[in-house]
């Protein structure tokens, strides 16, 4: 064998229902289970991803099988009994599990295609390997190559351009009405989660201000003050109306806030500049008729809803193009792996050299202790140099492209040149 | 040699479109600098040919059909040249373009016969009245298309259905804004149209107004055109309301041009 074997196991969305994934999360941070693996003598190199949605590992192990006994029991073993893991794990080796990850980084793996989250819970998890010094040569690369994919696909298609949330599919919706919504302002009616969603989008989008009324003054004034807002009791909802643009509506009231009747005046004391009603109150706040006046919109959470699953499949038709950049990257780390694979063989025959100078070095001076520091320092400098210089020809020959040489032949010489195999047990020496 | 630049500038006008609609559909930025570029050059080769024309007939060129609509569209096009230094409006060039075109193969296919002037009209204000009608006409044009744009994306939005044009036709704000401009400067040009001719027919035939079938449709329309700047102006009036007006009174500007001269007799009648 010339190469370890790259290997990701995982649970995810697709293949394992909520309640099982819950079990598998990571919940105590990456920290304690990254130790826990580097107690596996059968792991080389390793890094971990958990988010809500996924738990993966990825290895590089010389026995596959054995290797992935040991991560599972390990990781998954005390949630769920061995059926379940059976059922419910994915395994991808080399290439392929290259291909997944790229899927992963960009995005087309996730719950919604395209949300730009996972790649920054990647790029976290990638930081926390690197600071445990887990991730060696190859992860290191396949790493570093995964995010350069997730931008090439985030720039050459746009699967990253359109509304995902609900939310967001509203600021979009108010883009095309209003334009710019620099000097908007916008009204929460009811503070609701979403309606704080929906309001710090639009803030992000540069709105002028942002109005709070809500039922309970105290937290409306608690909000407002969260966006530089003012906040209003609910019976100044008319006067208010007359003075914003945005209005999202979120209050728990079984009635409804505003009807058509009410709004239809309001409409020609604001001369006809447009209004955006957003309600996303169930049941609804704002009477649907609204949505006849001239120069006046109303959504409801439904039709947000139908935004949303719209652009789900525009993003669908931009996950086949993804899907075609993938695959070519796929095709490069191929290739890249393969002509990596004479890496173990370097690092073992220098590590050989080097183990062999050290101990020559160390032989004639007897005992390095009573060296100073820059003596000591010197000496590691002329191991590295005689290991570099005698390493230098059988490297330049395994490097070296030879067409009558494959590069696995070329191993193979090197490898019974050296002794490298037969080292450890000595099964075949001569 | 100026019928070599106009079929030259209707080739380049088509090359244009062509662009501008290929862009329309699959948004690819590149095709819009091209559809851009190539806009320009047709409008420059066709602004050689008025002159050439021009110079041919020794005459400001607005007499004959063919010459009035090729005038009317090479306004269209500065018009929307002078509009998109100012202000971006997605993809207003796709219709533009079109219409653009649509007037030049209507030019096209009229009469290129050069018509000699009766004494009457050979006057200097044969030019004033008839460019500044003609560009009159090239906003209330843009303004017509705007409104057309907005019924577009105004339909998709309020009834929720979102097909080919809501993403890609601008926002509310901006087609408004585009009505807005193209009226406000629109408008006052048209009267100063219908002032200048009223002017030049007292000088050429004695009288301010003859009621003929053109004058009457002109103040048709301008009767149009002022309801939709009153009502934009001082009720506050907007979006679909204008829009719809803009329209109604655009097709009044293009009966006046074509409906009066070919079904109704009168002074204004191109000589056939």
């Amino acid at each position: 064998m010339s190469r370890d074997a790259i290997v990701l196991l995982g649970v995810n969305h697709k293949t394992t229902p909520l309640a099982v994934r819950e079990k598998l999360a990571l919940s105590a941070g990456y920290e304690e289970p990254l130790r826990a693996l580097g107690q596996l003598q059968e792991l080389k190199e390793y890094y971990l991803l958990s988010t809500c949605n996924r738990v993966e590992i990825l290895f590089t192990c010389t026995d596959i099988e054995r290797a992935q006994n040991r991560v599972l029991e390990l990781l998954f073993g005390q949630a769920i009994t061995p059926e379940e893991l059976d059922r419910y794990v994915y395994r991808y080796v080399n290439k392929e599990a290259a291909e997944h990850l790229f899927l992963v980084a960009a995005s087309l793996d996730s719950m919604i295609v395209g949300e730009a989250q996972i790649l920054g819970q990647l790029k976290e998890a990638y930081r926390h390997a690197t600071k445990v010094g887990c991730s060696g040569f190859i992860l290191n690369k396949l790493l570093h190559k995964s995010f350069s994919v997730a931008k090439r696909v985030r720039t050459e298609t746009r699967i990253g351009a359109h509304a995902v949330s609900i939310s967001y599919a509203a600021v979009e919706l108010a883009r095309k009405i209003f334009g710019d919504l620099a000097g908007k302002k916008v009204m929460l009616v009811g503070a609701g989660e979403m309606a704080e969603l929906a309001a710090e989008h639009l803030v992000g989008q540069g709105v002028a201000e942002v109005v709070v009324a809500n039922r309970t003054l105290q937290r409306a004034v608690n909000l407002a003050r969260c966006y530089n807002g003012r906040a209003v009791s609910l019976e100044e909802l008319l006067d208010q109306l007359k003075l914003v643009d945005i209005i999202i509506s979120s209050t728990g009231s079984p009635d409804l806030v505003l009807r058509k009747e009410d709004v239809r005046p309001v409409m020609r004391e604001r001369r006809n500049r447009p209004l955006f009603f957003i309600d996303i109150a169930v049941p609804r706040d704002l009477d649907p008729a609204i949505n006849d006046l001239d120069n006046v919109y109303l959504y409801d959470i439904d039709d947000l809803h139908n935004v949303v699953e719209m652009n789900k499949s525009e993003r669908d038709k931009e996950a086949v193009k993804a899907q075609r950049i993938i695959a070519e990257e796929k095709l490069k780390f191929g290739k890249w792996l393969a002509n990596m694979e004479s890496t173990p063989t370097i690092v073992q025959l220098r590590g050989q050299v080097e183990t062999l100078v050290r101990s020559e070095v160390e032989k004639t001076l007897g005992r390095l202790e009573h060296l100073d520091e820059p003596e000591r320092l010197r000496l590691e400098k002329m191991v590295a140099a005689i290991t570099g210089k005698v390493v230098y020809p059988p490297l330049h020959y395994l490097k070296t492209d030879n067409h009558c040489i494959s590069l696995p032949e070329r191993i193979k010489t090197i490898r019974e040149l050296y002794l490298m195999d037969n080292s450890d047990d000595g099964q075949e020496g001569p | 040699m100026s019928f070599l630049l106009f079929q030259g500038s209707v080739a380049v006008y088509l090359l244009s479109a062509a662009a501008y609609l290929v862009f329309f559909l699959t948004q690819k930025s590149a095709l819009r600098r091209t559809g851009r570029a190539i806009f320009l050059a047709a409008f420059l080769l066709h602004t050689v040919n008025l002159i050439a024309r021009a110079v041919e007939t020794g005459h400001t060129p607005i007499t004959s059909h063919h010459e009035t609509v090729s005038f009317f569209a090479w306004s269209v096009g500065c018009c929307y040249l002078s509009f998109r230094w100012r202000y971006t409006v997605k993809n207003l060039g796709a219709f533009v373009s079109v219409l653009v075109l649509a007037l030049m193969l209507v030019a096209a296919f009229s009469s290129r016969g050069v018509i000699p002037l009766p004494p009457a009209l050979q006057s200097w204000w044969l030019p004033v009245h008839a460019s500044i009608t003609l560009f009159a006409d090239g906003f209330l044009a843009l303004s017509c298309i705007g409104g057309i744009m907005y019924l577009l994306q105004e339909g998709a939005i309020k009834k929720k259905r979102f097909g080919l044009f809501y993403p890609r036709l601008p926002s509310l704000e901006t087609l408004d804004k585009l009505n807005h401009h193209c009226l406000s400067v629109g408008f006052p040009l048209f009267t100063l149209g219908l002032i200048t001719g009223s002017l030049w027919a007292k000088q050429a035939w004695g009288a301010y107004w003859h009621w003929d079938p053109k004058e009457t449709w002109s103040l048709v329309t301008w009767l149009l055109y002022a309801a939709a700047v009153h009502q934009r102006f001082t009720v506050g009036w907007r979006g679909r309301r204008v829009a719809i007006l803009s329209i109604v009174a655009f097709l009044s500007v293009l009966f006046t041009l074509w409906g009066v001269s070919f079904l109704l007799e009168g002074v204004h009648t191109y000589v056939s």
